[in-house]
C-alpha cells in the first residue's frame, strides 16, 4: 500500500489505549522487529557454527515479551525484571544491546559473561535485568528477595519475573510466589502460558486450565489475558506494575500465548501437531497483528514500518559485523572470579608440568 | 571477663553486626516473635523491629533464593535454618545459583545461611545431620564449623562481613555445653580460612572439627595420661577453604595423622584431607592416614543405635593409640 492511497482519517483515529503515544506504538513495534530479526540472524549464525550451544528462539513470544517489560519503569536503578530463555525481547527493552546478545551465543571474550555463560543468561541490575539460571522457577525466590529489599528501603521500585507453564510445576516457583504473597513484595509476575514445556503439553503438566488459577490460590490478584495482543498485555502488566507500586502486593498476569518453534534449534517438533503451528502462523503472529492494528487504525503507516524494519536490519548487520570475528576467551581467564577472596582458583599441578 | 555459652557467643556475634551494620539482616522460620527453636534470635526481632527479622514460610529454597536476591541489591541476609538438616531443600538454590552468581555474573551474594547441626543429642535421622561434605564439592561456596565459644562469635562475625556466600555449621551439643570468658571490650573476629592448633603435641597429630574437637581433646589427655602419648590437635574451624597450610605443618612436625569426624565415611571431608596430605606432605608421613568418622548409616534415634553409630572418645583413643605403633 503506497502511503497516497491512505485516506486523511487522523480526524477519527480511535483513541490510543492504555495511555501511550504514538511514538511509544512504534517504539514497541521496533523492539518487536528487533528480537525477530535479531533471532533470525541468529539461526544463521547457528548453522555457520558460529553460535557454539544451542539456539533458543522466541517466535510467536515477542509481543507478550516486549509489552509486558515496556510496562516498566525504566532507567538507571529504576524496575528490575528477571527474563527467561524466550523474553530476549524484554531484555532488550530494559537496554541490553544485540552486541552483547550475539557475542554471548558466540561465547566471544568480551560477552557480558566473557564467555562464562550462554545465550541470554547475563545481567545488568543497573539497566534492570537479572539473568535466569537454567534451574526454572529459581528466579521467583530470587525476585521476590529483590522486591523485598525494595520494600524495606521504602523505594517505590516494582520486579517483575517470567515463568513458564512447565515451570509452574516447580517447587521453587510455589515457595517463592507464596513467600512474595506473605511478605507483600512489589513483584510482578508474568505467567507464560506457550503451550509446549519441551515436549510436554499442558494437559501433562498440570490439572487447572489457567495458570491464574494457581495464582490465586495463593491470594494473589491474577488475570490472563491474549499474550499475542500486544496492546492487551501492556494494559495488564502495566495495571499489575502500578498497583504493585503502590503497595498492594503480588500480581500474576499470565499471557496465552505459543512457541512456534522447537524447544531449541535442533529440535524437529515433530510432537507439535502442523495444523496447530499453521493457525499460530497465519492467524496470530503477534508482529503481523499489531502492525495491522497500527495500520488499520492509523496509528502508523506502512513506510514508517518498513523504515523500522531496514533500521532494525541495519542494527544487526553492524552489530554481527563488529564482532563475529572477535576471539574466544583466553583458557587461563577459567580462573579468576569464584570468589572475592581469593581472586583465583589455583592452577592446577598437571598443567604446570 | 564475663564466662557466656556457645550459643551467646553466636547471639552477641549477631548483635553486634546487626547494631554495627545496617544492611544486615535475618529471616527464617520462627526466628521473630518466638526467637528460634533454639532461642539464637531472642530479643532479636524486639530490638531490630519486624523489618530487619523476618519471620518466613517453610520455604528453605525461597529464603535462600531470597536472601541472593536481597544480597545482589546490596544487603547482608543471614537466613536461618531452623535445622540444618533442611538445608538440603536449599541445596538448588545454593549450589546452582548463590554458588556460581560471581563466577557466571559477576553477581556478588553475600549471604550466610546459618543453622544447628550435628548429633550426639538424639535428635534422630533428621534432626542430627552435619551436611558439610555435600557443600565442599561446590566452588563458590565457603564453610565455616567453630568448635569454640571464641570462634563461634567470630566466624559469625567474619561470615556476614565476608563478601561471598558462607554456610555456618552451629553445633547444637555445643550450644549451651561449652563455656568460655570472653572479653566484652575486645572485637572477635575469626579470619575465615584458618585453622586454630588446639593441643600441641608431638607424637601425633589429629585434624578434626566442631564436635569432635572435645572428643579430641579428651582423648588427647588421657593418652597423655595412660601413655604418654603427646598428641597434637587442629581444629579447622574453616572447611571450604581448607587451610592446607596447618595441615601439613602438624602433619610435618609429628609424622602421624588421624582425621576425626562426625559425618559419615563414604565421600567425606576426611578423604579430601587424606589427599591433600598425599599431594603435599608424602614424604613427612611415618604411617597410613586414618580415619575416625560415623558408620555409613543414617543417624538412628536410640541413644545405644546413636551411640555405637557416632565415632566417641573410646574410639579416637584407640584409633590414635593403634597409629601412634604403627
Amino acid at each position: 500500500m503506497s502511503p497516497h492511497s491512505v485516506p486523511d482519517t487522523r480526524s477519527e483515529t480511535p483513541a490510543i489505549p492504555a495511555a501511550l503515544e504514538r511514538p511509544q506504538l512504534l517504539e514497541l513495534y521496533r523492539y518487536m522487529r528487533l528480537t525477530r530479526t535479531l533471532e533470525e540472524r541468529l539461526v544463521a549464525l547457528y548453522r555457520q557454527s558460529k553460535v557454539i550451544g544451542g539456539l533458543f528462539r522466541s517466535l510467536g513470544q515477542e509481543g507478550e515479551s516486549v509489552a509486558s517489560a515496556y510496562a516498566l519503569e525504566r532507567g538507571r536503578h529504576r524496575d528490575i525484571l528477571s527474563p527467561l530463555i524466550r523474553n530476549l525481547g524484554s531484555m532488550l527493552v530494559m537496554g541490553a544491546k544485540p552486541i552483547e546478545i550475539l557475542r554471548q551465543y558466540m561465547a566471544k571474550a568480551e560477552s557480558p559473561t566473557q564467555g562464562r555463560e550462554l545465550n541470554v543468561h547475563f545481567n545488568d541490575l543497573e539497566k534492570g535485568y537479572l539473568g535466569q539460571i537454567s534451574h526454572l522457577g529459581d528466579m521467583v525466590p530470587v525476585m521476590a528477595g529483590i522486591t523485598l529489599t525494595f520494600k524495606l528501603r521504602g523505594e517505590s521500585r516494582v520486579g517483575l519475573v517470567y515463568i513458564g507453564d512447565g515451570a509452574t510445576s516447580t517447587g521453587t516457583f510455589h515457595e517463592g510466589l507464596n513467600f512474595a504473597a506473605v511478605l507483600r513484595c512489589p513483584l510482578v509476575v508474568i505467567g507464560e502460558y506457550n503451550h509446549w514445556a519441551y515436549t510436554t503439553p499442558p494437559e501433562k503438566q498440570y490439572a487447572v486450565k489457567d495458570l491464574a488459577d494457581k495464582a490465586k490460590g495463593y491470594g494473589i490478584h491474577a488475570v490472563t489475558v491474549d499474550g499475542n495482543d500486544v496492546l492487551a498485555v501492556y494494559a495488564a502488566a502495566k495495571h499489575a506494575i502500578e498497583r504493585a507500586r503502590r503497595g498492594k502486593g503480588v500480581h500474576f498476569v499470565e499471557v496465552k500465548t505459543y512457541r512456534r518453534k522447537g524447544h531449541a534449534e535442533h529440535d524437529d517438533q515433530s510432537y507439535q501437531p502442523p495444523e496447530e503451528l499453521e493457525w499460530w502462523a497465519k492467524e496470530n503472529d503477534p508482529l503481523d497483528r499489531y502492525a495491522k492494528q497500527l495500520l488499520e487504525n492509523g496509528w502508523a503507516e506502512q513506510p514508517e514500518l518498513a523504515e523500522l524494519d531496514r533500521a532494525v536490519k541495519d542494527e544487526v548487520d553492524r552489530a554481527t559485523d563488529a564482532c563475529v570475528n572477535d576471539p574466544l576467551p583466553a583458557p587461563q581467564t577459567a580462573l579468576p572470579g569464584v570468589y572475592a577472596h581469593p581472586a583465583a582458583a589455583e592452577r592446577l599441578w598437571f598443567r604446570m608440568l | 571477663m564475663p564466662e557466656i555459652t556457645y550459643l551467646e557467643a553466636l547471639r552477641q556475634g549477631l548483635w553486634e553486626e546487626m547494631e554495627r551494620d545496617e544492611r544486615v539482616f535475618m529471616l527464617g522460620e520462627d526466628i521473630g516473635a518466638y526467637g528460634g527453636a533454639f532461642k539464637v534470635t531472642d530479643g532479636f526481632q524486639k530490638k531490630f523491629g519486624e523489618a530487619r527479622v523476618i519471620d518466613t514460610p517453610i520455604s528453605e529454597a525461597a529464603i535462600v533464593g531470597a536472601a541472593a536476591g536481597a544480597a545482589h541489591m546490596g544487603m547482608r541476609p543471614v537466613a536461618e535454618m531452623q535445622f540444618i538438616d533442611f538445608i538440603s531443600c536449599a541445596y538448588d538454590m545454593l549450589t546452582n545459583y548463590v554458588a556460581t552468581a560471581r563466577y557466571r555474573a559477576g553477581l556478588a551474594t553475600p549471604i550466610v545461611v546459618r543453622g544447628p547441626c550435628g548429633g550426639y543429642v538424639r535428635g534422630g535421622p533428621f534432626h542430627s545431620q552435619n551436611p558439610e561434605a555435600a557443600f565442599l564439592h561446590t566452588p563458590g561456596l565457603k564453610i565455616v564449623y567453630p568448635a569454640t565459644a571464641r570462634d563461634a562469635k567470630g566466624l559469625i562475625k567474619a561470615s556476614i562481613r565476608d563478601d561471598d556466600p558462607v554456610i555456618y555449621l552451629e553445633h547444637k551439643w555445643l550450644y549451651r555445653r561449652i563455656k568460655e570468658q570472653l572479653p566484652d571490650d575486645e572485637e572477635i573476629l575469626t579470619p575465615i580460612g584458618q585453622a586454630r592448633v588446639a593441643r600441641e603435641g608431638k607424637d601425633l597429630s589429629i585434624v578434626t572439627y566442631g564436635a569432635t574437637v572435645w572428643k579430641a581433646l579428651e582423648a588427647a589427655e588421657r593418652l597423655a595420661k595412660d601413655d604418654g602419648l603427646s598428641v597434637e590437635i587442629l581444629d579447622l574451624r574453616t572447611l571450604l577453604p581448607m587451610d592446607d597450610a596447618a595441615i601439613v605443618a602438624t602433619v610435618r612436625k609429628t609424622n602421624k595423622l588421624l582425621i576425626v569426624h562426625e559425618d559419615t565415611r563414604t565421600g567425606g571431608i576426611a578423604g579430601e584431607i587424606t589427599a591433600r596430605v598425599n599431594e603435599q606432605a608424602f614424604e613427612w608421613l611415618d604411617g597410613p592416614i586414618m580415619r575416625v568418622t560415623a558408620h555409613d548409616v543414617p543417624l538412628p534415634y536410640a541413644p545405644t543405635l546413636e551411640d555405637f553409630v557416632l565415632p566417641q572418645t573410646d574410639d579416637i583413643v584407640k584409633s590414635a593409640r593403634w597409629l601412634a605403633a604403627y
